[in-house]
């Protein structure tokens, strides 16, 4: 009963906020609200018992790639009214793909609930399931060559941000560690030896 | 009494669980606050005393008043709103940094008997937790419309992300080590003597993980995005009030957390060093307690107020390159090295 | 939540959470009891505050000087690449958390796949260094 509540609440907010995405005319509101979703829809999650899931969503989404799109609307000064411009002409192509997704997800809807009508819910997880546990025991060993093929994925990411967004600029003054320690005094300060004069 | 009794039994499971964990979050946050208090007071009287001063001294007996006059001062303080601000970001901002650092102790074992949320996925929590701090940040930043704010809060942010790997790195090590995420767990699994503690084994990461910790918390000597000589006061320059006693709160809020959880991860948390001594078995230096996880805190909170007494701030520079260059290449090795201690069950510590 | 698993002093207790999911109730009250506290303090802080406004006041701090351009200035496009990399290192860490705590059930094998998994990231580091994308000045 509280877990129904807690669950039309949490959706009511991840719609709403969903909303404000597309609605808020400052780009940085309409990030905040892209945050607000990806929490709740994490509360989602959690009320599903995908307990690793659910954290690694406000982990990676809300921690890190939140952040980057934070430091991109904040820095960029993109200009909202003219990115607007389009709506008229846009609105017809927009509505037919929405009307697309909608019709392909009741399907998928009324097609697994036909499939999964006959079974019963499945019973609350104990408090010593370890989600996490359960998903290592799997992914490392059944799972390997998606795994692997991860990493692929995001050493390619790697390269290709470094490549499209680095640029070695002229005139860089940097440290060099091990020069600094190998320095030595004689490498420095040169003493020398005068006669002394003016006493007399 | 009968009366409040019958009360009581009438609210039904579910009520009477939600006010006692209420009643328990209470018990926690208030004497969390009041060590902030103190914190601040402390913080003032080592440096001093390092500094071959005496500290605040008139509030009270040996100024130990001074901080509820702090407090009293910034309530009848005005909160300034800049003009050219976004108001609403400006207020909300101080709240998004509070709220993760004070949450983050629900997962806190605090003692071997107490703990409020006994999640399974405890470690997971407070990296991600840690990890929505940022936002408070960026957003005082952005939303003061102030050129000092706005750099002290990018400085900050890429600084917080860049020690925030490093972090997580080393706290992998100690899952790999504990075979847990639970954080009581984690604690048991250190359980024997001093040197079954994690900070032996895991020296290395020990060593980054508190240190990635004060730079997280934006302290000395990693403080450049306060850096007070060159832009001012950073993220919260145009703060005032109650809404910097906010961030202020929430930033003290975090080296306790920091201290705290090191003290979980790598010094065994409640457990007692004395443990397993002969004679001293069921004496109270002989039995963990929260006396000890607190001991513990407090010698990694001395340590934050000795750094930022002892060390010349860091340059930008090196900062992002003992995060990236330093500490990330370190830990990635000990991983490997702490793997191979596993995979071959090697004594006293993987076995 | 209460008596933490596995201790002496384990007794029957109705405050235990019997699933995983009761066990995140405190969790989720302490995330609202902590919004309102900080809600409070900073309304008690226009309560008690003054309020008295002037035009010197409200202008953006900048160590005496009228402020001259907007502080909303455009970032060194290096502060995008670490928030990238960072995401890119913070996603690693999600997929080593799994893997470090059920190493002891995966053993050798494991071992191995992450072994590999890692090295190939160690490649990206490697790139990344020498690209010299890790430079400030």
């Amino acid at each position: 009963m509280f877990q129904t509540i807690l669950f039309y609440v949490f959706a009511a907010v991840l719609v709403g906020s969903a909303l404000g995405v597309i609605t808020s005319r400052n780009p940085v509101h309409a990030v905040l609200f892209l945050v607000l979703a990806f929490v709740t829809s994490a509360f989602l999650w959690m009320l599903l018992e995908a307990e690793f899931l659910a954290i690694v969503l406000v982990l990676v989404y809300v921690g890190a790639v939140m952040v980057l799109f934070l430091f991109v609307v904040m820095m960029l000064d993109i200009n909202v009214e003219a990115v607007r411009g389009g709506f008229v002409r846009y609105a017809p192509l927009g509505l037919g793909i929405l009307a697309a997704v909608v019709v392909m997800l009741a399907l998928l809807a009324w097609q697994k609930t036909q499939e999964l009508n006959f079974l019963a819910p499945p019973a609350p997880a104990p408090a010593s399931y370890d989600n996490t546990e359960v998903l290592g025991s799997v992914l490392y060993t059944q799972y390997l060559y998606p795994f692997e093929l991860a990493a692929i994925i995001l050493l390619v990411a790697i390269v290709a941000a470094i490549a499209l967004t680095h640029r070695r600029r002229a005139g860089l003054k940097q440290q060099d560690v091990a020069r600094q320690v190998a320095v030595k005094a004689a490498d420095r300060v040169r003493i020398v030896k005068m006669p002394a004069e003016g006493q007399e | 009494m009968e009366f409040l009794t019958g009360l009581w039994n009438g609210l039904g499971e579910g009520l009477q669980r939600s006010i006692i964990i209420t009643l328990q979050i209470v018990a926690i946050m208030l004497p969390l606050i009041l060590s902030v208090a103190y914190l601040t007071l402390a913080e003032r009287k080592v440096i001093g005393y390092i500094q071959n001063r005496i500290g605040p001294n008139r509030v009270g007996f040996k100024g130990l008043l001074q901080p509820f006059a702090d407090v009293i001062k910034l309530l009848v303080k005005e909160i300034v709103v800049p003009a050219q601000s976004n108001r609403f970001l400006f207020v909300i901002a101080p709240l998004l940094s509070i709220i993760p650092a004070l949450a983050t102790w629900a997962v806190m074992p605090v003692s071997p008997e107490f703990v409020l949320a006994d999640i399974n996925a405890g470690v997971l929590y407070v990296l991600a937790l840690t990890s929505l701090g940022v936002y408070g940040v960026i957003l005082a930043g952005w939303a003061s419309n102030s050129k000092y704010a706005l750099l002290g809060a990018m400085r900050s942010a890429a600084q917080i992300v860049a020690y925030e790997i490093a972090m997580g790195f080393a706290l992998v090590g100690v899952l790999m080590a504990s075979g847990s995420l639970n954080l009581g767990e984690i604690v048991r699994a250190q359980e024997g003597s001093v040197l079954n503690w994690f900070w032996l084994p895991l020296l290395p990461l020990f060593l980054i993980y508190f240190i990635s910790g004060v730079a997280e918390t934006n302290r000395a000597p990693f403080d450049v995005a306060e850096g007070e000589s060159e832009i001012v006061a950073g993220f919260h320059v145009e703060y005032s009030g109650m809404a910097f006693a906010v961030f202020f709160l929430a930033e003290y809020a975090n080296i306790i957390l920091i201290s705290a959880l090191t003290a979980t991860f790598f010094l065994g948390g409640w457990l007692s060093p004395f443990q397993g001594v002969p004679g001293l078995g069921d004496t109270f230096l002989g039995a963990s307690s929260f006396f000890w996880f607190a001991l513990k805190t407090s010698f990694f909170l001395f340590c934050f107020l000795w750094f930022r007494a002892t060390f010349p701030r860091y340059r930008y520079d090196q900062i992002m390159r003992l995060g990236w260059k330093v500490f990330i290449p370190i830990t990635i090795v000990w991983l490997f090295v702490e793997g191979v201690l596993i995979v071959f069950d090697v004594a006293p510590w993987f076995d | 939540m209460g008596v933490a698993r596995g201790h002496p002093s384990d007794t029957v207790n109705v405050l235990i959470g019997s699933s995983m999911l009761e066990n995140y109730l405190p969790v989720l009250i302490f995330l609202g009891i902590a919004s309102v506290l900080g809600a409070a303090l900073v309304s008690l802080g226009f309560v008690f505050g003054p309020r008295r406004p002037d035009s010197e006041k409200l202008s953006p701090y900048e160590c005496g000087f009228e402020a001259f351009e907007s502080a909303r200035m455009k970032f060194d496009v290096r502060y995008y690449l670490v928030a990238i990399l960072f995401i890119i290192f913070d996603l690693e860490i999600a997929f080593l958390f799994p893997w470090a705590v059920s190493l002891d059930a995966s053993g050798m094998a494991g071992m191995v796949a992450m072994a590999v998994f890692l090295l190939i990231l160690v490649v990206g580091f490697i790139y990344e260094w020498k690209k010299g994308a890790l430079e400030w000045d």
